[in-house]
């Protein structure tokens, strides 16, 4: 019995070797094309290499659709396209602004600026145009707003552990940042503590800059809400149990209370030492 | 630009790889489908870009890579599929190994349109994963992978050189250490595959790729 992706596929079938491709190992390579032919599997080499190719170009699609498909690349592309919703919106409320405050008196500053301007009946062809362009701003704020609220639905079945501890914003843009659920799972927590401050991170190596203590998980509360001189000690309680609930979530899937009560606790004890340094 | 680094004697370009005119200039090219809107000329010889392509760059420096045209490939690290495809129009049956799945949507384009590319999606960290779809004897193992190990990945991806077969290889500096010198890396790089290769060839290919070594070499 031979370990060729060819054994026990359908010669006539391209599906069937497709699955053995994608499934399939061997301890070494050998001559396949003359295994194939003396099997009766393919009638010369170039029918064999017609129907590898079948096999090959099958399995590599059907690999491809089903990991792009996944969850999490899912997440990951909703949490880039909402960043980049809110910075065009932002980009282009600039403008609206800046061009309606010199048609209009009374234009509120901001995002609340574009949402009137878009909401006026225009009067005149240069009205017409920054209200509608205005109109763009405020559809692609709406799209934003989506594009969270499916983030939200959909980041705790993905990662229940992550989106718990995280909020399924920042869980969504771990995911991103790592490359994938897998990817994060097998990232050491110190990299999880730095994901998004890679530029700090290189200069720090590089010998120019001192360490940095948190990368985008400075926007979680934990990290955020306590004092500078303990901000380092929060990042790294919270980036260690992010990665532990990054592990659980991509190889068991299952949700545990535990894990989130074990970081509460931690964080108790670190911001306990502003109280206790307060009442010296 | 002047050809100064590749003085002196330049190997020959295998059967099927031609330098042509394109706008003016002398370039590398292959002929066959157009793939990422390289020049194509009447012929249907299309543009070999050196500064996309690291076997590219060791080609138009003048390595003497072995290659003559029509050899069996195993390409490690092919990604869209940019620099597999000029192989695949100059060689026989070419495997094309890439990790990614991203760029593996773009591959199996490339080998739609050619009979004798077959894309694989697998780790070339673990040979065994497609050693029983890629066959033994190949005449020529390509590796452009952006990984740390790269050559931990040439040694363990020997089982499918014939004796008489090339490694082709461009290491990055920058996937080893970002940190290091790259010729600290090159010469970490360089003795771990001597433990599986004998060098033939090595040349830094920074003229079109900053910090990669180009590394011509066989099986001991």
């Amino acid at each position: 019995m031979t370990d060729a992706w060819f054994a026990g596929a359908d010669p006539d079938d391209p599906e069937s070797g497709a699955t053995r491709v994608r499934t399939g190992r061997a301890s070494a390579p050998a001559d396949w094309p003359a295994e194939a032919v003396d099997a009766g599997f393919a009638a010369d080499d170039t029918d064999y290499y017609a129907k590898l190719r079948s096999a090959t170009l099958a399995a590599a699609s059907e690999a491809v659709a089903e990991r792009e498909r996944a969850d999490d690349v899912q997440l990951a592309h909703a949490v880039r396209a909402m960043d980049d919703a809110e910075r065009t919106a932002n980009e282009l409320a600039e403008r609206v602004v800046e061009w309606a405050g010199t048609l209009y008196e009374d234009v509120p500053r901001g995002l609340d600026g574009v949402r009137d301007i878009a909401a006026r009946d225009p009067k005149t062809a240069a009205e017409e145009r920054v209200v509608s362009y205005a109109t763009r701003a405020v559809d692609l704020l709406d799209e934003r707003d989506d594009l969270r609220a499916f983030i939200e639905e959909r980041a705790p079945t993905t990662a229940p552990n992550l989106a718990e501890m995280a909020g399924p914003v920042l869980a969504a843009r771990l995911i991103a940042l790592a490359g994938g659920l897998e990817s994060l799972a097998k990232k050491p927590s110190g990299t999880v503590q730095v994901l998004g401050a890679e530029d700090a991170l290189f200069a720090h190596l590089k010998g120019r800059a001192t360490s940095p203590k948190h990368g985008v998980i400075f926007t979680h509360e934990y990290v955020r809400g306590t004092r500078p001189q303990d901000r380092g000690s929060a990042a790294r309680a919270l980036a260690g149990k992010l990665s532990i609930a990054a592990r659980i979530d991509h190889y068991s899937g299952d949700y545990r209370p535990d894990l989130h009560d074990e970081l509460a606790d931690r964080m108790a004890t670190i911001r306990a030492r502003a109280d206790e340094e307060a009442d010296e | 630009m002047s050809d100064d680094s590749a003085a002196g004697a330049e190997a020959d370009l295998p059967e099927g790889v031609e330098r042509r005119t394109f706008g003016g200039r002398e370039r590398l090219s292959t002929r066959g489908a157009q793939v990422y809107g390289e020049p194509v000329d009447a012929e249907g010889w299309r543009a070999w870009d050196a500064g996309r392509s690291k076997l590219g760059a060791m080609l138009e420096l003048g390595m003497d890579t072995g290659l003559v045209g029509d050899e069996s490939v195993l390409y490690l690290g092919a990604a869209s599929g940019t620099t597999v495809s000029h192989v695949a129009d100059f060689a026989g049956p070419t495997y094309a190994v890439e990790f990614a799945p991203r760029p593996v949507r773009d591959l199996v384009g490339v080998a739609e349109d050619r009979t004798n590319l077959f894309p694989l999606l697998k780790d070339a960290r673990d040979p065994e994963s497609y050693a029983h779809v890629v066959e033994s004897g190949i005449d020529c193992l390509v590796m452009d992978v952006a990984t740390r190990g790269q050559a931990t990945v040439a040694v363990r991806n020997r089982q499918f050189l014939a004796d008489d077969g090339r490694l082709l290889m461009a290491v990055k500096a920058r996937s080893e250490d970002v940190t290091a010198e790259p010729d600290d890396v090159f010469d970490d790089v360089v003795a771990e595959l001597e433990s599986a290769y004998e060098i033939l060839d090595t040349a830094r290919l920074d003229r079109f790729h900053a910090d990669h070594l180009g590394i011509v070499a066989r099986p001991k």
